[in-house]
């Protein structure tokens, strides 16, 4: 399998200004030298808490967010130095789908005007084609055609999140970036999103990156996840290894805290102690030790290395094979 | 089990530009003494709405209770006069809410809203209030209590936020704790920490506890009986136990079908169809039936009663005679 995005080292700071008066030149690292590739046709899942940059990681791909460092290469080019005008058109191969169906979409446009916008920003202008691929699409995603004269307004949450969806395949991207797309929804609703983004990759030949930090929905949906902590990954390998076999400590009292809905399991439970350090001041040496039941001195002084294991497993951690 | 709290035939309406919207329309059911239920139920369902009725808290006057007997400690709540609810609320029944963000007052030091709490109803003095509040911060499990009661709640994460609306609500020592979805707004890992916690000090006071939340694996864990909500009716209520293993209702059925899980494999989940109806716009008859694979005539033109089933109650047609004959006269022609 062909290689369809490449991210390396890239790191993206925010310049934290606290008070009006007293301006600090405190930095929030939001990304800090995060490496991985994502190959044709594949899902990669991205799991982690509020905090730990896995949005700012879907917008700095899309150069939504400019990045201070680092590289990224789509389909062989690097985005990075595009201009402007090159950025908007690799765009087309590359989408994203939003969390809030209710904020995404302009109330005051028609369903088949916010479906149809993005091929005429893109140049577009054979109105019949146009209308071809509207009604096409609005059939892919499970929509009707009486819909599109209707306003967003009119439309339930998971409905909504069709249209979203609709808008951002219309242009028949390559990859696209789902950033916590089912996170809002109701269950009953959120699995017909599940199935009919899992029936699209199918169906168009899609790649998807799915942000999310409900890890069973994760898990259904991913081929390969990546475990992300305060701006770093610290894990990532097949959906498998993540579940079967998390090595590194914070996925492993990651993947205990889930909930499991059947009263006859009781599992195990690794309760963390405290809360995710502040962004402003990252703990030196590994930014997990604080709360880590393992914690040796070396986790204090040295941050480890994402590195490879002996199953293929890439994790930062200096215990891995020992825990 | 003796009863704390019973619930018969509530129902509560909302009127709006002349439409009536029943949020919660004829529900019943009761909380043991030291017993944990849990309302399940997705967006809409009147989960909330139930927990707002209990606490006599429901606008008025866009909102009104229609019908229906609130019994705590045998006595009917829709009696009282508003300031015996007001003696009731906070130190009987307490509440807990989802967004630890909006439900404390961002002017005051956290230590002095909980001393509040004392002064309210116990007529502590400030200085005394201050005190406990420290002391029910260690309980909670909040590090250096002293430093934190002093300190401001933007000051503070969403978990310690959280603890803090905990410590509020355990002030009192209540009979009864309301939860309406405590976990929700919070992590993972946080929220197992405060699932831990909530479990640990309930078994330490022995309240009771009424918990709303719409994920079943957060119901699995805390809950003995549950009740399933579905557009203002309850739909199912048994054991834990007995409705995770075999749940009845096609409503119940579908909603454990349709959550990913971490230990099977299968690719594709299973769905319900369509969506929940607004409740101005509520079918004649079973109101599922338009989402159920199962729906025969009779689902469509009469609504099922609650029934019980011996180890669960069951709003549902199928399984009666009604339903059975109806079957087989389609079978036959």
């Amino acid at each position: 399998m062909n290689t369809l995005l490449k991210i390396e080292n890239v790191s993206k700071c925010f310049p934290a200004s606290e008070g009006l008066f007293f301006k600090t030149n405190k930095k929030v690292t939001a990304l800090d030298g995060v490496t991985f590739d994502i190959k044709k046709g594949e899902i990669l899942g991205i799991v982690g808490e509020s905090g730990c940059g896995k949005s700012t990681l879907g917008r700095v791909i899309l150069r939504l967010l400019e990045a201070d460092s680092g590289k990224i290469c789509f389909d062989g080019k690097d985005i990075l130095s595009l201009s402007k005008t090159e950025m908007r058109e690799a765009r087309r191969d590359m989408q994203i789908v939003f969390q809030d169906p209710f904020a995404s979409l302009n109330p005051r446009m028609r369903v088949a005007e916010l479906i149809g916008e993005p091929l005429r920003l893109h140049g577009m202008k054979d109105v019949h084609e146009i209308n071809r691929r509207i009604e096409e699409i609005t059939e892919l995603v499970g929509l009707d055609k009486y819909h599109l004269k209707k306003y967003p307004h009119e439309f339930s949450g998971g409905q909504r999140q069709r249209i979203c969806i609709a808008r951002a395949l219309i242009l028949k991207p390559k990859l696209v970036i789902c950033d916590e797309a089912v996170s809002a929804l109701d269950v009953s609703i959120q699995s017909q999103i599940i199935n009919l983004l899992n029936d699209l990759k199918d169906e168009l030949g899609l790649t998807y990156m799915f942000i999310s930090h409900d890890l069973s929905v994760v898990k259904h949906i991913s081929d390969r996840v990546g475990v992300m902590y305060l701006g770093k990954i610290v894990e990532i390998t097949s959906v498998e290894n993540i579940f079967n076999e998390p090595r590194h400590p914070y996925t492993q009292a990651l993947i205990s805290a889930i909930p499991i809905p059947d009263p006859d399991i009781k599992k195990e439970r690794i309760i963390l102690k405290g809360d995710m350090p502040d962004p402003l001041n990252i703990p030196e040496g590994c930014r997990f030790h604080m709360r880590c039941i393992h914690a040796k001195e070396r986790c204090k002084k040295i941050e480890p290395e994402l590195k490879i294991n002996k199953k293929g497993h890439f994790v930062a951690c200096h215990l891995t094979d020992k825990i | 089990m003796e009863k704390l709290l019973e619930i018969k035939n509530l129902k509560t309406y909302f009127y709006k530009n002349q439409e009536v919207i029943p949020a919660v329309d004829g529900i019943s059911f009761s909380v043991g003494k030291g017993e944990t239920v849990a309302i399940v139920g997705e967006s809409g369902s009147g989960k909330s709405i139930t927990a707002l009725s209990i606490l006599g808290c429901i606008p008025t006057p866009s909102g009104k209770v229609e019908d229906g007997e609130i019994i705590f400690e045998g006595k009917n709540l829709f009696e009282k006069s508003k300031k015996e609810m007001r003696k009731i609320r906070g130190n009987e029944i307490s509440m807990i809410f989802q967004e630890p963000m909006t439900s404390l007052n961002p002017v005051y030091t956290v230590g002095r809203q909980l001393s509040e709490v004392f002064e309210l109803h116990q007529g502590t003095k400030r200085k005394e209030g201050f005190k406990k509040a420290i002391e029910l911060l260690r309980i909670v499990g909040i590090p250096s209590p002293e430093e934190r009661a002093k300190q401001y709640p933007h000051q503070m994460s969403g978990g310690m936020r959280q603890r803090i609306i905990i410590a509020m609500a355990l002030a009192c020592r209540p009979k009864l704790i309301i939860a309406d979805e405590p976990t929700t707004a919070l992590d993972v890992t946080v929220q197992a920490q405060i699932l831990d916690l909530i479990k640990n000090l309930k078994e330490e006071i022995g309240t009771s506890m009424l918990l709303i939340t719409h994920d079943l694996g957060v119901v699995a864990e805390m809950a003995e009986e549950v009740i399933v909500m579905y557009a203002g009716k309850v739909v199912e209520s048994a054991r834990v136990k007995d409705l995770f293993k075999d749940p009845k209702h096609p409503y119940t059925r579908g909603l454990l079908a349709s959550m990913p899980s971490l230990n099977s494999a299968n690719k594709r989940l299973n769905t319900i169809e369509g969506t929940v109806p607004k409740p101005t716009e509520f079918p004649k008859g079973c109101r599922f039936s338009p989402r159920c694979e199962f729906a025969k005539k009779i689902c469509k033109d009469l609504e099922p009663p609650l029934c019980d089933k011996g180890d669960r109650s069951l709003s549902c047609w199928m399984e009666t005679k009604e339903y059975t004959e109806e079957v087989k006269n389609e079978y036959s022609a």
